[in-house]
């Protein structure tokens, strides 16, 4: 192994390369050589700006001299409304976020453990960590969309809530005269008081022909009944109008609708569903003073989607997706916690008896709470940071909602903001709020050392 | 002796094959709530790629997933019309540009400096290296205003390299971090033969030290690689018509609903190639990622 002719210097006994022959200025211009060049582009553009950066956030919007701002613009950060809102957004991001990715994260490193296709999942599950923050915010846009015909949560949503509560028969039936009223919960009332022996007539309008069921038939004024209330429900329209109230010919009855017989009180003592003509027939009703009432199910609208852009649920919304993109990494590197565990303590607790929940909560835990308290403190310095996912995800109307630390800090300084005070404050705040990460980096390498 | 083994094993295997299908059926529901998962884990992305292939005119009515029901709504214009145009075609060599580039310096620098770091004596060895250590947590949000301003100066603003420097600055910590770790775990006996040898320092390193180190190497490019690749923050503040793909759309954002038809399939396009790397160096990415987070 001789260097080809680049050195001639004799072969040393003593083996440190600090007896060598090249003297010790050799040695540092060699030290200079491999460390110069990283050491000057972390000085010039890590060193220089961190200083800079703290110094000019005690100096006005524009420029150092004679510009002296004290700790105005740190007062910015409660007092700015905006600002106000990010730091409020970033603790909620440091309260949730991390702890539901290490939870995510270690209930599919354990499950995956005991499967055989654990390696597929696993990679599935962490492809997002791959793409970039910036397109899992488009792709979730998409997902997110509020109309359930084209968003596919909302889509979701609606085919669990339809399924929960289907929607009404006639979603956007109103009265046809105001002796039906409607009332908070969206039923409709008939205010005429009814005796045995009478005949209710509940008309309604504004049901579009598609919405009408394919069952109906020409209505019908059911005769009266002695012991009975009887009534109709049908649709109080004609082509060419008809006159409100009065059941006529080319008016269709409304089958399936939900009517109530509601006693003085507002109980419902009986209900009963109406005939393809329309009529219905409560049978039996002992005397009194009686009101009917078609049901608020009727008129049960169907789900229109949440809005997960809007201003309440924005948040939330880019939380999901963060979770999304950062489980992965959580379980991946928990998985290799598991796999990397005393296989002999594991099987000692089990000859000793202990249940598999115990190992895991006796055994696995405490082994695994370094690992976990990476990953956990990892996710913290990123939702510290987190910036791409709100840019791309929260729509221009309700960014202000989402806003987050590096985000208010992108726009105060630039995108319009202009103001290098104030940004280079928030820039330094964020730089405090690592600190402690810092400090425990240091303590390990220290620690290892 | 054979026939006694396989008399012996007989009632164990049969036993193996009742007790397989007992844990086959207990495994069930598991087998299930995890292929559930992963299917809802893949559906934003399939998600998005359906969306790239559907017609604006499509999209304002009907949901991606309708396409299992019309699948001849699908269509490859959108693509067709996206290489035709200039802007994305320039932004996706931008972003090859800045990517490659401070991929390559960083390893070159990162694993000079992790030598120096783990092989040459010097005094303050160790409190430069805490430096370093230190500088990992610094957000780049610290450097942005000042090198904003520095980058005006020299003429650096709204290049590319000017942003794939800054790329190359912020890389390095943790590339010094992870290269210096795995280089002081080399067998010293090897190094020390070397120099007995009368090898020269670099030498030693283009030699020794880089095919040695190829696996950490490989991880810190391919992170490196992502990282940069994947960027927002830091082309949206140091570019303005020279910009990678990530901020080319952005631009296109403020018009979500009728720009989908370039928006989606450009995020496609955007994800495939840190998809393809991701898939053809999984195993050093994972393995970087553990190195640079359980250490």
């Amino acid at each position: 192994m001789s260097a080809g002719g680049i050195t001639a210097e004799p072969p040393v006994a003593a083996a440190p390369p600090a007896s060598g022959g090249e003297g010790k200025l050799g040695r540092y211009l060699m030290v200079l050589v491999f460390l110069g060049p990283a050491l000057f582009m972390l000085t010039v553009w890590m060193v220089y700006p961190a200083v800079y950066t703290i110094v000019r956030s005690f100096f006005g919007p524009t420029g150092f001299f004679g510009h002296w701002a004290g700790v105005s613009n740190y007062e910015q950060l409660w007092k700015d409304h905006n600002l106000r809102t990010a730091v409020k957004n970033n603790i909620l991001w440091v309260a949730i976020v991390p702890a539901f990715v290490v939870a995510v994260g270690l209930i599919f490193a354990v499950l995956t453990e005991r499967v055989r296709w654990s390696v597929a999942f696993k990679t599935v599950v962490f492809v997002p960590m791959a793409i970039s923050a910036f397109a899992t915010g488009v792709t979730w846009r998409i997902l997110y969309d509020q109309s359930p015909s084209t968003g596919a949560i909302n889509a979701l949503g609606r085919v669990v809530s339809d399924a929960v509560s289907p929607p009404g028969v006639l979603p956007s039936a109103l009265p046809s005269t105001p002796t039906l009223q409607q009332q908070s919960n969206g039923a409709l009332l008939l205010r005429t008081p009814l005796h045995p022996g009478d005949v209710a007539r509940l008309g309604l309008t504004a049901i579009a022909p598609t919405d009408l069921p394919k069952s109906a038939v020409q209505a019908v004024d059911p005769a009266a009944k002695q012991g009975d209330i009887v009534g109709v429900v049908w649709r109080d329209f004609k082509p060419g109008g008809g006159k409100p109230g009065v059941v006529e010919k080319g008016e269709l009855g409304l089958p399936g609708v939900t009517v109530e017989l509601r006693s003085s009180g507002g109980k419902v003592v009986q209900s009963a569903t109406s005939q393809a003509n329309g009529t219905f027939d409560f049978t039996n009703v002992p005397a009194g003073t009686y009101q009917t009432a078609v049901g608020a199910k009727t008129f049960a609208k169907s789900f229109g989607g949440y809005a997960w852009l809007g201003p309440t649920l924005i948040t939330a919304s880019l939380m999901i997706a963060y979770i999304w993109i950062w489980a992965g990494f959580a379980m991946v590197v928990i998985a290799a916690g598991l796999a990397s565990m005393p296989r002999d303590v594991l099987e000692a607790a089990r000859t000793d008896g202990a249940s598999e929940l115990q190992i895991f909560r006796r055994v696995t835990m405490p082994l695994l709470a370094p690992i976990l308290s990476v990953v956990f403190v990892t996710m913290i310095i990123n939702v510290l940071k987190v910036f791409d996912i709100v840019y791309a995800l929260a729509p221009e109307s309700t960014q202000q909602n989402a806003n987050v630390i590096a985000l208010a800090m992108f726009n105060t300084a630039f995108a319009g903001g202009g103001n290098f005070g104030v940004g280079s404050a928030i820039a330094v705040f964020l730089f405090l709020l690592v600190i402690p990460v810092l400090a425990l980096n240091v303590r390990r390498f220290k620690r290892d050392v | 002796m054979a026939a006694a083994a396989t008399a012996a094993e007989i009632p164990a295997a049969h036993d193996t094959v009742s007790a397989k299908i007992l844990r086959g059926v207990a495994k069930a529901p598991l087998n299930i709530i995890l292929i559930t998962v992963g299917l809802l884990w893949l559906v934003p992305t399939l998600g998005l790629f359906i969306t790239s292939i559907l017609p604006q005119s499509a999209l304002a009515s009907h949901g991606w997933w309708q396409i299992f029901s019309h699948p001849s709504l699908a269509t490859f214009s959108n693509y067709r019309n996206l290489f035709h145009n200039a802007g994305l075609v320039t932004a996706l060599k931008t972003t090859a540009y800045i990517a490659v580039s401070n991929t390559l310096l960083v390893v070159i620098l990162g694993a000079m400096a992790g030598y120096a770091f783990a092989w040459l004596e010097f005094p303050g060895r160790d409190w430069l290296f805490i430096g370093v250590i230190a500088l990992l947590v610094i957000p780049l949000q610290m450097a942005l205003i000042p090198m904003f301003r520095l980058y005006d100066t020299f003429g650096l603003f709204d290049t590319w390299y000017g942003i794939s420097l800054f790329h190359v600055a912020f890389g390095l910590p943790f590339a010094i971090f992870l290269l210096r770790n795995f280089f002081v775990g080399l067998p010293k006996d090897i190094l020390e033969s070397a120099r007995i040898d009368g090898a020269n320092e670099i030498v030693i390193f283009l030699r020794l030290i880089l095919p040695l180190g190829l696996p950490a190497i490989a991880s810190l490019a391919i992170f490196q690689f992502l990282w940069t690749w994947n960027d927002l923050l830091v082309a949206l503040t140091f570019g303005q018509n020279t910009t990678p793909i990530t901020v080319w759309i952005s631009g296109q954002l403020r018009e979500f609903g009728s720009s989908i038809d370039i928006i989606a399939p450009a995020s496609f396009i955007s994800l495939i190639v840190p998809l393809l790397v991701f898939f053809a160096f999984q195993r050093y990415f994972v393995q970087g990622l553990l190195a640079g987070s359980v250490k």
